[in-house]
C-alpha cells in the first residue's frame, strides 16, 4: 500500500484533542506555530443540532436513554466506551484492566464528571513519606503557576480552606448544597468526617465572553450547548481557531505509529483515515502525544525503527509499565427522611456540589494511601430503570412490597428523591508490574496491533477500599439512613472494582530524571528523542487521591511553554 | 397496517371484555407522542447509532397475542386516575416492544412469562389471560405481584410480574406525561439558589451561616469574574 505525504510541514503535530491535546493546541497555536491536530473521532460540538443531546427528554430517545449503546446512557457525550467495534484489547491471562476510550475532537473531555482537583504538595512526594513508588521529579511549586492559569482560563468552583494538601485556587463560588447533600453534610460530621464544597469546572459566574453561564440543568455530562462547562474542544480549540491561530483539523484520523529519522528524531506520524482507510504521512518538526495515557503508549511501542528497536522512547523498557488507576467502590442508602419530598427543580449543576476530601493520616491505618468521597443523588429526570423495584423500599418503612394501580403510583411518588449515594475514589500504588504492553497477535481494523493489559490490585487498594465501605456505613448510619445491599466483604475485594473502572489511568510513560528508571524528563520530553513530547496522564509518576485532569491541563501547559522557550533557544 | 395502529386497536377491543374507560377530567393528560419510527436522529445520533434505531424499529419481536397481554397487564399495573391516563396511554407496550428488540435478554424471561401466565390462567378460568374478566385478571394478578406473600409455585410468575412492573414504570414515567404525574421540574434553564426555605424547615435543616457568603450571588452571575493575587474573588 502506499503511504500519501502531504507536502505540507507542520512547527508541531499534536497527536489527539483532549485535555492534553487541547491545551498543547491552545498555547502553541497561539505562540505562532503552525500545527496539525490529528484525531481518531469525527469532529464534534456540543451546540451542533445533529449531535447535541443536552435538554433532550427521555422519551425522546426510544429506549428512554438506556446504556445499551453508549455506555452511560443515550444521553451521554462520549462516542466509545469500554468496548469499540472493531478497536478491541486484550488482557494476560488471570487479569482485568477495563479501558474506557472515547473518540470524538475534546477526546473524554465532553463528558467527564468534571471534578477539578489540583494535586497537592504531597502527592508529588508520596514515597517521602511511605517509601513506596517514587517522588515526582517535580513538586507542586512547579504546577502552581500552572494551576493558577487553568483555573483563571478555564474556570472552576471551590472554596479557599486553606488544608495542608488540597491546594486553594483561583475559585469562583460554588452552588448551594441540595437536600440529600445537606443530610450527607450533617451525617458526616457526626462521626467527624469533613464536608467542603466540591470543586467542578462549570462557570457559576461569567468568566469571558466566548462561554455562556452555567443555567443548572444538571446534564455536563452531555456537554454544554452554551460551552458554560469544560471541554477541550469548546474551551481550548474552538477559541484557539477563532482568534487565528493556524490550526489543521485532521478528524477521523487515527495515528498508528511517529516516523523517525536516521538520527532518530521524529520526522511526523503516520496516520490511517477512517473515510477511506488509506495511509496518510504527516511532516512535523516536533510531535506531541496527546492520545491518551495508554493510547499514547501503543502509538510508541507501535514506532519501532532501527534507532529505536523497542519502540520510540523506550530504550529503557518503561513504556506501558507502571500503569494504574484509582480505586473506587460504592454504597447507595435509602433515607427515610426524604420519602415523601415536595418536588422541585434541584439539577444544579451536573455533579456533586459537595465532597469530602481525604481527612486521615496513613500512619495510623493499615493501607498507605488516600481517598475522597464524592456524594450523588436527588430528584433527577428519569430514565431508563426509573421505578425499577420502587416498591421494594416499603421493606424499610413498614409498607407493602409488590403491587400495582394506585398504590404503585404512591409508591412512585413516596420514594421519588429518597436514595443517594457515596463514591470512593483513591489512590494506588503505582507498580512495575501492571503494564499494558503489544499483543503480537492481534490487530485492530486498521491493522495497528493492540493493546494487552496485565494488571492486578494488591492488599493496600483492597483494604482501602475497606475502609471505603466501614466510612460508609457510619455516614450513611449516622443520616439516618439505610444502606442497601450487602457491605462487600473479602471474598469480593470489598468491593473495589476493576481496575480502569474509575477512568483514571496514569503513569505509562513516567516522568523522572534517570532515563533508564523513566521515558520523559520533568518537562515531558523523551529522553530518547528531543522533539517528542507527551501531554496526557502518562508521565503521571503517581496518581493522587484526586481526579487527575486538573493536573494534565496544568502540566500540558507547562510543557507548551518548555517548547515555545527551547525553540527560541533553538534547542529542539 | 402500522405496528403503532396495531397495538391500539388491539388494546381496544381487548378493553370490550375488561376495563371500562374512565372519562375524561378537564385537565387530564390522557395520551402521549413518543419518538416516531422515522425520526430516530432528532436525539444526537451517529450515523450508526441512527441506523441500529432504524434497523430495530424495522423489526417485529412480540406476536399480536403477546402485545396484548403486555397492554392488559401494564394497564392492570397503572391504569389511569382522575388526572393522568393510563400505561397505554402512554404506549408502554410499544416501549416494550422496542426494549425487548434493544436488549434481547429481555425476550425470553417476557415471552416465557406470557406463556406461564396464559397456562395459569387456562388451569384456573379455562381461557388466555387476555380473554378472562377483568376481576379473574386481578385475582391472578394478585398471586403474583407481591413478592414476600406469593406461594413458592408461584416464583415464576413473581418474576415476570416484577420484570412488567418495572418496565411500565420506567415506559410510563419517561413520556412527557409521566413526568408531568412523577412533578419532576428540572431539564431546563434555572437560576439553583438551595433548597427552598420551607423545605428546609420541614427538614429541619438550615444553610450553615458561616458557608453563606462563600456561595455563588445569583445576583452577580453576569459579572465577569475578578480576583485578587490571593485568589480572592472581587467581582
Ligand atoms: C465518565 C468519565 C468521568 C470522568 N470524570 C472525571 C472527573 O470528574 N475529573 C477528572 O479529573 N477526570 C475525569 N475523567 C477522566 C478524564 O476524562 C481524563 O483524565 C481526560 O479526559 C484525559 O485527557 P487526555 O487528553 O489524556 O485523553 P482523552 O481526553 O481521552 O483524549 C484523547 C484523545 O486522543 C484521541 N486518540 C486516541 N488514540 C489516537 C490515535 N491513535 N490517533 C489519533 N487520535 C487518538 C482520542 O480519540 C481522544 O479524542 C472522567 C472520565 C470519564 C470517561
Ligand atoms: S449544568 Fe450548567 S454547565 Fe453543566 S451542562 Fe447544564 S448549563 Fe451547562
Amino acid at each position: 500500500m502506499q503511504i500519501k505525504e502531504t507536502p505540507k510541514q507542520y512547527d508541531v503535530i499534536i497527536v489527539g484533542s483532549g485535555a492534553g491535546g487541547g491545551m498543547a493546541t491552545k498555547i502553541l497555536a497561539e505562540a505562532g506555530l503552525k500545527v496539525a491536530v490529528v484525531e481518531a473521532g469525527p469532529y464534534f460540538d456540543p451546540k451542533d443540532p445533529k449531535q447535541k443531546t443536552q435538554l433532550k427528554w427521555p422519551y425522546e430517545s426510544p429506549r428512554r436513554g438506556a446504556s445499551s449503546v453508549r455506555p452511560f446512557g443515550d444521553f451521554d457525550s462520549a462516542y466509545g466506551g469500554w468496548e469499540i467495534p472493531g478497536e478491541p484489547y486484550t488482557q494476560k491471562p488471570g487479569t482485568q484492566f477495563d479501558w474506557f476510550r472515547s473518540h470524538m475532537l475534546g477526546g473524554r473531555t465532553n463528558h467527564w464528571g468534571r471534578i477539578s482537583l489540583r494535586f497537592g504538595p504531597r502527592d508529588f512526594k508520596r514515597k517521602d513519606s511511605d517509601g513506596l513508588g517514587d517522588n515526582w521529579p517535580i513538586g507542586y511549586e512547579d504546577v502552581k503557576p500552572y494551576y493558577d492559569k487553568v483555573d483563571k482560563l478555564i474556570g472552576v468552583f471551590g472554596t479557599k480552606e486553606n488544608l495542608p494538601n488540597e491546594p486553594d485556587g483561583f475559585f469562583l463560588p460554588p452552588p448551594k448544597p441540595r437536600l440529600h447533600e445537606l443530610y450527607y453534610m450533617k451525617g458526616a460530621k457526626k462521626v467527624g468526617v469533613p464536608v467542603i464544597p466540591a470543586r467542578l469546572s462549570m462557570l457559576t459566574k461569567r468568566i469571558n465572553e466566548d462561554r455562556g453561564i452555567c443555567f443548572y440543568c444538571g446534564q455536563c455530562s452531555r456537554a454544554c450547548g452554551v460551552y458554560a462547562d469544560f471541554s477541550a474542544g469548546t474551551c481550548l480549540i474552538f477559541p484557539a481557531m477563532k482568534s487565528g491561530g493556524q490550526i489543521d483539523l485532521f478528524v477521523n484520523s487515527v495515528v498508528r505509529e511517529v516516523t523517525t529519522d536516521s538520527q532518530g528524531k521524529a520526522t511526523g506520524v503516520i496516520y490511517i483515515s477512517k473515510e477511506d482507510k488509506k495511509e496518510y504521512a504527516l511532516q512535523g518538526k516536533m510531535v506531541v502525544l496527546a492520545a491518551s495515557a495508554c493510547s499514547s503508549a501503543r502509538i510508541l511501542l507501535n514506532s519501532k525503527s532501527p534507532v529505536h528497536p523497542q519502540g520510540l522512547g523506550n530504550n529503557s523498557g518503561i513504556v506501558g509499565k507502571y500503569l494504574h488507576d484509582s480505586t473506587g467502590t460504592s454504597r447507595s442508602a435509602f433515607i427515610p427522611g426524604l420519602i415523601n419530598r415536595k418536588t422541585y427543580n434541584e439539577d444544579g449543576v451536573g455533579g456533586m456540589h459537595v465532597y469530602t476530601p481525604w481527612w486521615l493520616d496513613n500512619k495510623k491505618l493499615d493501607f498507605p494511601r488516600g481517598y475522597h468521597i464524592e456524594v450523588w443523588g436527588g430528584m433527577g429526570m428519569p430514565s431508563y430503570g426509573f421505578g425499577f423495584n420502587v416498591s421494594e423500599m416499603n421493606k424499610h418503612v413498614g409498607g407493602t412490597v409488590g403491587g400495582y394501580g394506585n398504590k404503585l403510583r404512591e409508591d412512585v411518588k413516596k420514594f421519588y428523591g429518597s436514595t443517594m449515594g457515596v463514591s470512593g475514589r483513591g489512590e494506588s500504588i503505582a507498580l512495575e508490574s501492571n503494564y499494558c504492553e503489544i499483543d503480537p497477535n492481534v490487530v485492530d481494523e486498521f491493522g495497528i496491533p493492540v493493546l494487552r493489559f496485565n494488571y492486578q490490585w494488591t492488599d493496600h487498594e483492597r483494604l482501602q477500599a475497606k475502609h471505603m465501605h466501614e466510612t460508609f456505613e457510619s455516614v450513611i448510619d449516622a443520616m439516618g439512613g439505610v444502606a442497601l445491599g450487602e457491605k462487600p466483604g473479602e471474598d469480593k475485594d470489598y468491593g473495589l472494582l476493576n481496575p480502569g473502572r474509575i477512568i483514571h489511568e496514569v503513569g505509562t510513560t513516567r516522568m523522572g530524571n534517570d532515563p533508564a528508571k523513566s521515558v520523559v524528563n520533568k518537562f515531558q520530553q523523551l529522553h530518547d528523542a528531543n522533539n517528542v513530547f507527551i501531554v496526557d496522564a502518562g508521565p503521571f509518576v503517581s496518581q493522587a487521591d484526586k481526579n487527575p485532569t486538573w493536573t494534565i491541563l496544568a502540566l500540558s501547559w507547562r510543557t507548551s511553554e518548555y517548547i515555545i522557550d527551547e525553540l527560541k533557544k533553538q534547542n529542539i | 397496517m402500522d405496528r403503532r395502529e396495531t397495538i391500539k386497536s388491539l388494546f381496544v377491543t381487548s378493553l370490550a371484555g375488561g376495563l371500562v374507560l374512565q372519562s375524561c377530567a378537564p385537565d387530564k393528560v390522557d395520551s402521549v407522542e413518543v419518538v416516531p419510527a422515522d425520526k430516530t436522529n432528532v436525539y444526537g445520533r451517529t450515523p450508526e447509532e441512527a441506523k441500529r434505531d432504524k434497523d430495530l424499529f424495522s423489526e417485529i419481536y412480540f406476536t399480536e397475542h403477546e402485545i396484548e397481554t403486555i397492554a392488559v397487564l401494564s394497564d392492570i399495573i397503572l391504569p389511569s386516575n382522575d388526572s393522568y391516563g393510563s400505561a397505554t396511554d402512554a404506549a408502554v407496550p410499544d416501549f416494550v416492544e422496542f426494549m425487548s428488540k434493544d436488549l434481547p435478554y429481555h425476550q425470553l424471561p417476557l415471552r416465557g412469562g406470557i406463556m406461564w401466565l396464559d397456562s395459569q390462567s387456562n388451569k384456573l378460568y379455562n381461557s388466555e389471560f387476555v380473554k378472562c374478566t377483568h376481576e379473574q385478571q386481578i385475582s391472578l394478578v394478585d398471586r403474583i405481584a407481591y413478592p414476600l406473600d406469593a406461594k413458592p409455585e408461584m416464583a415464576a410468575g413473581v418474576k415476570f410480574f416484577s420484570l412488567m412492573r418495572n418496565l411500565t414504570l420506567t415506559g410510563y414515567y419517561t413520556t412527557e406525561m409521566g413526568i408531568k404525574d412523577l412533578g419532576y421540574k428540572g431539564n431546563q434553564p434555572n437560576v439553583w439558589d438551595g433548597v427552598p426555605d420551607d423545605v428546609l424547615k420541614e427538614h429541619n435543616l438550615e444553610y450553615d451561616p458561616e458557608w453563606i457568603p462563600k456561595f455563588v450571588d445569583q445576583s452577580k452571575r453576569d459579572v465577569q469574574a475578578q480576583w485578587d493575587d490571593d485568589g480572592n474573588l472581587i467581582s
